[in-house]
């Protein structure tokens, strides 16, 4: 008995100290749905893929980000300084809570500080989705 | 007393377990790569190795690629489709690392193979590599007849299937496959694991080496 709570302990210590990171449901929402395309580190690829790191784009449409997760974007779009052409299909199953987490765990990673979001503003936007902006 | 030997041996035991887990392998780099894939026997005793059938196919600017293209070099190859939603920008980041590495190594070409002969024209496929900013010469993004991709897939022994259920319509592995300028296959790498590929590196070297 007390060796097992001995070694739950240190596992539980080892997994904290190994672990520990804030926006933890953001990223591992993140890591399913986004980092196949743009890339664990948020780098995106060549002209193909747009980074997130350190992205103007994501900074300056903060707003949008909640549809653009949903419902994908295509078209042109310039970021940071490369225009990238290739369409993002939405993905559907995510609800508002996990959107919350996601932007949130993208604002706050790889360098980035663009600021918090919280689930009555993405409810809110998603509600909007489809108006003229 | 007992107790705490027990929990010390536990302790160790772990410990092992994460250190060796974290080492990879060592390898002796005087030992040549394996040829993999089943083997035969003829009459006389000579070995037949599993060796990529002929194939003809065309890439991103019209070229047509066959085994006589690619004769003299050996070829990093994999299977993937533009409009995948799943493991594929993975795998390419990873084919990537590959392609910048041996960029100036003439010895060595990559050969991608398209699996969605519908939608990935030779135009498509053009433009997709221009997004990758590659040279043609480097890395042939080809298309061809259907079935004959699908089964030179097999030959690799990657897995790709029509799967309506799956994500963009097909079920592929995000394999990465290297073969040597007789054909046959000598190393695997997992395209979407990045530790993988850096062994494959390194396996790719030590290939280059060999037929010095
Ligand atoms: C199938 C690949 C793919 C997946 C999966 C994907 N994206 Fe994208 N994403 C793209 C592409 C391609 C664009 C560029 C769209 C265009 O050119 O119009 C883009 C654009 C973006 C942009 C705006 C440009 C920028 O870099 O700031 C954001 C933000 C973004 N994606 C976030 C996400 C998030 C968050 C997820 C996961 C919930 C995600 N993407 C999943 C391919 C993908």
């Amino acid at each position: 008995m007390k060796i097992n709570s001995l070694l739950f302990l240190f596992v539980v210590i080892l997994f904290f100290t190994c672990d520990y990171k804030p926006y933890s449901q953001g990223q591992v929402l993140y890591d399913f749905h986004c980092s196949n395309c743009h890339m664990a580190d948020g780098s995106g690829l060549k002209q193909l893929i747009p980074p997130l790191a350190k992205a103007d784009y994501l900074k300056e449409n903060q707003k949008e980000l909640p549809c653009l997760i949903k419902n994908g974007v295509k078209g042109p779009m310039t970021v940071n300084g490369v225009v990238f052409d290739t369409e993002m299909a939405g993905i559907k199953t995510l609800n508002d809570i996990q959107i919350n987490n996601i932007i949130n765990y993208i604002n706050h990673s790889w360098g980035n500080d663009f600021g918090d979001s919280n689930v009555k503003d993405v409810k809110n936007a998603l509600e909007h989705c489809n108006e003229a902006k | 007393m007992r107790s705490i030997s027990t929990f010390l041996f536990t302790f160790a035991a772990i410990l092992s377990l994460v250190v060796s887990s974290c080492v990879s392998e060592a390898q002796p780099d005087n030992l040549k790569l394996p040829i993999l894939g089943n083997r035969d026997i003829t009459a006389n005793g000579d070995t037949i190795y599993h060796t990529i059938p002929d194939f003809s196919f065309i890439d991103q600017d019209s070229n047509v690629i066959t085994n006589k293209t690619l004769e003299g070099k050996i070829y990093v190859s994999d299977f993937f489709f533009i409009h995948c939603p799943s493991i594929c920008p993975k795998v390419k980041a990873q084919m990537m690392k590959i392609y910048d590495k041996f960029q100036d190594n003439d010895n060595l070409v990559i050969l991608s193979h398209s699996i969605d002969t519908k939608n990935d024209t030779i135009p498509a496929l053009k433009a997709y590599a221009n997004k990758l900013e590659i040279k043609t010469e480097k890395w042939h993004l080809v298309t061809g007849e259907k079935d004959l991709i699908f089964s030179i897939a097999d030959e690799y022994f990657v897995t790709a299937l029509v799967n309506d259920d799956a994500p963009g319509g097909f079920d592929h592995s995000g394999r990465i496959i290297l073969v040597d300028e007789n054909r046959h296959v000598r190393a695997f790498a997992e395209g979407t694991d990045p530790k993988s590929v850096d062994h494959f590196l390194k396996d790719i070297e030590q290939l280059l080496n060999e037929d010095k």
